[in-house]
């Protein structure tokens, strides 16, 4: 354990206590990365591992286009195959479009609201350490007997029959059981902390009707967050329990269902992709206005039409499962309702449309990924309505048609919308605006990558090829359109590569960033880029909706944008680096309690799946100490503490 | 695992609660962390107990191993419930007594709540026994499996809360429980009741609805 040595390297404190139980007080170096409380590093923490594990799971898409470019391919084996396309699809939903959404949410959601930080830091640092460690625990599956095969929804009884039946032989399945379940853990914790920090953590003035959209998405992705992770635990509770202890939940000879399965999967499965893409339509409710220079068009609609997506989202899961059998009825309720949801998905689209319209557009790289956005969306959910009709969806189930569908909802949706995010918030990150015309390549090579790889899967689709095979024959039509598509795919990670080498890039050569270098609207451009620990020297009092926006400018008698005279305008950089005495802020301590509680949750995913007592009792042992340590440990040091008196 | 997370923040953030700030709800931090996380918690025993009503009777063809109607001791099962409600009134009494800065009360009826859940459990692990004597195991049939899993997890949230009690009780012994912070008693409460009313929809559903 270095990481304990470190600890007490650098910690002077009384002897009288066990050093390492001191309480760590680095601002620098790797060790106060480790022990942050601060959302806006847990926040880089994040995005750099959901970075990570994009790459990885891009790698292994790239494997799977490469097995499908020609017919009869051989690159990978059945069995490394059903591997990769379940650990592609777990990756990229619970490895990366979730904590993807915790990076900006825990960066930007205190700032714009006008908090010092989140109500819970460590909690929040909890969730971090359990999503590293939880992806982490599945991948290493690949090593401990077999990595996780049964697809990303992992249909039971496939994957909940007893290993010894021998339908997925491995420990797959379980490992992917027990990691989505301490997955859930951390996300549900952030849910709550990111609930409270909004409902109770706003500066005075920040009403919720003047929150930024992208708070307001947070909002509803952590209530959809709190309520769909319970039914997924149950289910994947259930599919352990069958597989590890022969209870017969989703064993039919013994009078069990797996229908069960899979409304318990799904009702959290749809409000998942709802989770996923909200924060993509968060991010692109910000960029939109700064890029044109108009408030959003319609704020109190796109706000009850994200809102009406949550609760629509709760009555739409059997569209999943239309080809199960469900009857008329039910399956007549469900494409109601699926059509119904998307008419708050469309009112979004015409409002992001109506906010451009007439606008002064500058067409700088964030903006070109929300276009994007906009555009590729769009099809993908012209496709999503496509599967409400029961018939044709019927048809299509589980061919590569529903591939290409939810591939433009997420890939050109939520994936595009993140890039322009990083663009556009770059510079309050990290202090530089990264270079604009990689970016633009970035963002072309991405366009075309894109659709070059899931357009033909459309065709695909309706030509029948159904998604999941490893291999086709020749002489089914389909070699060209998969050849297009493995081209698009090593289009799409080439303009990955230009992403990275750009980053690379802009921490060297970068320019310096002003405290609000795109001219923008919302309070975390009120102050310095990067922010202080502490956020605002002083915490805003705000009294519009775009607050900073207001504090720039104002309208003369006929309408029109005039700026504040000077004197009147609140000088942003003055006010982003007044002066302010350190002490006079009370900040939450740097903690290690977190992490050692998070360490616990593989020590104990190993005992569940190999069945090792010792690993289990050692697992708790680690919990409870974590635990205890947590629980009497202040959240803030006392003064006198900090200073060594 | 969830729940002693917040049985430690609650506990942490209670120390600083002479620093809280008002709040734009006006319920505490804490508080309204708690409320959120047990809504989720209702959506995880209402996954359990939905299948335990969906799976009733479903595998009448194939039914091995003993049905409910011949197992079930209502008399008894009904004298541990009591006893487990009864610890939300004694849970009560703990607050009021540290709110009052009755610290020996305090300690009394901490230790009543546990002694008194724990009672319930050792209840439970009794009737599991006693049900495995007699045939019923997790896989035997369909209600081996539903009813195990249910009241097992609602048996694990209950030892959680136990130990949660003890923890408090602890602390209090070494003078670490003050009166000004009153929420780190107040926050197990809100669990255990919680928990107690769980058992109430658990032990209709399972016990008193009569099977065919």
């Amino acid at each position: 354990m270095t990481t304990v040595e470190d600890a007490t390297a650098v910690v002077h404190a009384p002897t009288r206590k066990i050093r390492i139980l001191e309480r760590p007080k680095e601002t620098t170096g790797w060790f106060s990365w480790v022990t942050t409380v601060d959302h806006k590093k847990i926040a880089i923490m994040y995005g750099t591992l959901a970075v990570f594990f994009f790459v990885v799971g891009g790698i292994e898409a790239l494997f799977i286009r490469l097995q499908l470019a020609q017919p009869n391919g051989t690159i990978l084996t059945a069995a490394r195959y059903n591997e990769f396309f379940t650990m592609h699809g777990t990756t990229m939903v619970f490895l990366v479009g979730m904590p993807i959404a915790a990076a900006f949410g825990n960066y930007l959601m205190p700032l714009m609201i006008g908090a010092r930080d989140v109500a819970f830091p460590r909690l929040n640092m909890l969730g971090f350490w359990v999503f590293a460690f939880g992806g982490f625990f599945l991948y290493s599956s690949f090593a401990l007997g077999g990595a996780p095969d049964g697809g990303w929804f992992g249909y039971a009884p496939l994957t909940s029959t007893p290993l010894a039946q021998g339908y997925l032989p491995g420990r797959g399945p379980d490992f992917w059981a027990v990691g989505l379940i301490m997955l859930g853990i951390g996300s549900v914790a952030t849910a709550v902390n990111f609930l409270v920090t909004i409902l109770n953590m706003r500066a005075p003035g920040m009403t919720m009707m003047r929150m930024p959209v992208f708070v307001w998405m947070m909002l509803v992705i952590a209530f959809l967050t709190l309520f769909a992770m319970p039914p997924v635990t149950a289910a994947l509770i259930m599919v352990f329990m069958d597989r590890n202890f022969h209870t017969n939940f989703f064993n039919a000879a013994a009078g069990g269902d797996p229908l069960m399965y899979q409304n318990l999967f799904w009702i959290f499965g749809h409000p998942e992709v709802y989770i996923l893409i909200l924060p993509g339509m968060g991010i692109v409710s910000e960029i939109l206005p700064v890029f044109s220079r108009k408030p959003l068009f319609g704020y109190a609609i796109v706000v009850f039409s994200g809102i009406a997506i949550g609760f629509l989202g709760w009555g739409v899961w059997a569209h999943h499962m239309f080809a199960s059998g469900l009857g008329p009825v039910a399956v007549s309720a469900f494409g109601l309702s699926t059509m119904l949801i998307a008419i708050p998905t469309g009112v979004k689209i015409f409002n992001w449309l109506g906010t451009v319209w007439g606008g002064a557009v500058r067409l700088r790289s964030p903006m070109l990924f929300a276009l994007g956005f906009i555009a590729q969306f769009t099809i993908g959910g012209l496709s999503g309505v496509m599967h409400s009709i029961v018939p044709s969806d019927t048809q299509q189930t589980d061919t590569y048609f529903v591939v290409a569908h939810f591939h433009y909802v997420l890939f050109g949706g939520l994936i595009f919308a993140v890039f322009g995010g990083f663009y556009y918030w770059w510079p309050k990150f990290f202090g530089r605006i990264m270079n604009e015309p990689m970016a633009k390549l970035h963002f072309w090579l991405m366009v075309i990558g894109f659709n070059l790889t899931f357009f033909p899967m459309h065709f695909l689709g309706f030509e029948g090829q159904p998604r999941r095979t490893y291999t086709y024959p020749t002489g089914m039509g389909w070699d060209t359109m998969n050849l297009l598509a493995t081209i698009g795919a090593f289009i799409i990670a080439l303009s990955v590569l230009v992403f990275l080498v750009n980053v690379i890039y802009t921490s060297r050569r970068g320019p310096k960033a002003t405290a609000d270098p795109w001219d923008a609207r919302t309070l975390e451009w009120s102050t310095s880029s990067p922010p202080p620990a502490y956020n605002f020297a002083h915490v805003p009092v705000v009294t519009h909706r775009d607050d900073l926006w207001h504090r720039k400018y104002t309208e003369d008698d006929e309408g029109r944008l005039v700026k504040l005279p000077a004197g009147a305008a609140v000088d942003i950089e003055d006010e982003a680096h007044a002066p302010v005495d350190p002490h006079s802020i009370h900040m939450p301590s740097p903690s290690i309690w977190p992490m050692i509680f998070a360490l616990a949750l593989p020590i104990l995913g190993y005992g569940f799946v190999f069945k090792n007592y010792f690993l289990l009792a050692a697992g708790v042992v680690v919990a409870l100490f974590g635990l205890n340590g947590w629980a009497i440990e202040p959240s803030t040091e006392p003064e006198h503490a900090e200073e060594g008196h | 695992m969830a729940q002693a997370v917040v049985a430690a923040e609650s506990g942490a953030v209670a120390h600083a609660a002479h620093e809280e700030h008002t709040t734009n709800t006006g319920v505490s931090n804490p508080k309204l962390a708690m409320w959120l996380f047990l809504s989720s918690e209702a959506l995880l025993f209402g996954a359990f107990i939905s299948t335990y009503f969906l799976y009733r009777g479903r595998d009448a063809q194939f039914r091995k191993g003993p049905t409910p109607d011949k197992m079930f001791n209502i008399p008894f099962t009904s004298v541990t419930s009591f006893i487990l409600l009864m610890s939300s009134l004694t849970m009560v009494l703990a607050l009021a007594a540290i709110q009052r800065g009755d610290h020996r009360r305090l300690r009394i009826w901490l230790l009543a709540t546990a002694l008194f859940g724990a009672t319930f459990v050792g209840g439970q692990v009794f009737e599991f026994t006693e049900f495995y004597r007699q045939g019923l195991t997790l896989s035997s049939n369909m209600f081996g499996t539903t009813f195990f899993v249910l009241t097992g997890l609602h048996g694990v949230h209950v030892t959680v809360g136990i130990i949660w009690l003890l923890l408090l009780y602890g602390r209090s012994m070494q003078n670490r429980l003050p009166t000004e912070k009153s929420l780190a008693v107040e926050m197990a409460g809100l669990y255990w009741h919680y928990v107690d009313i769980v058992w109430i929809f658990i032990f209709f559903a399972v016990y008193l609805i009569p099977q065919h």
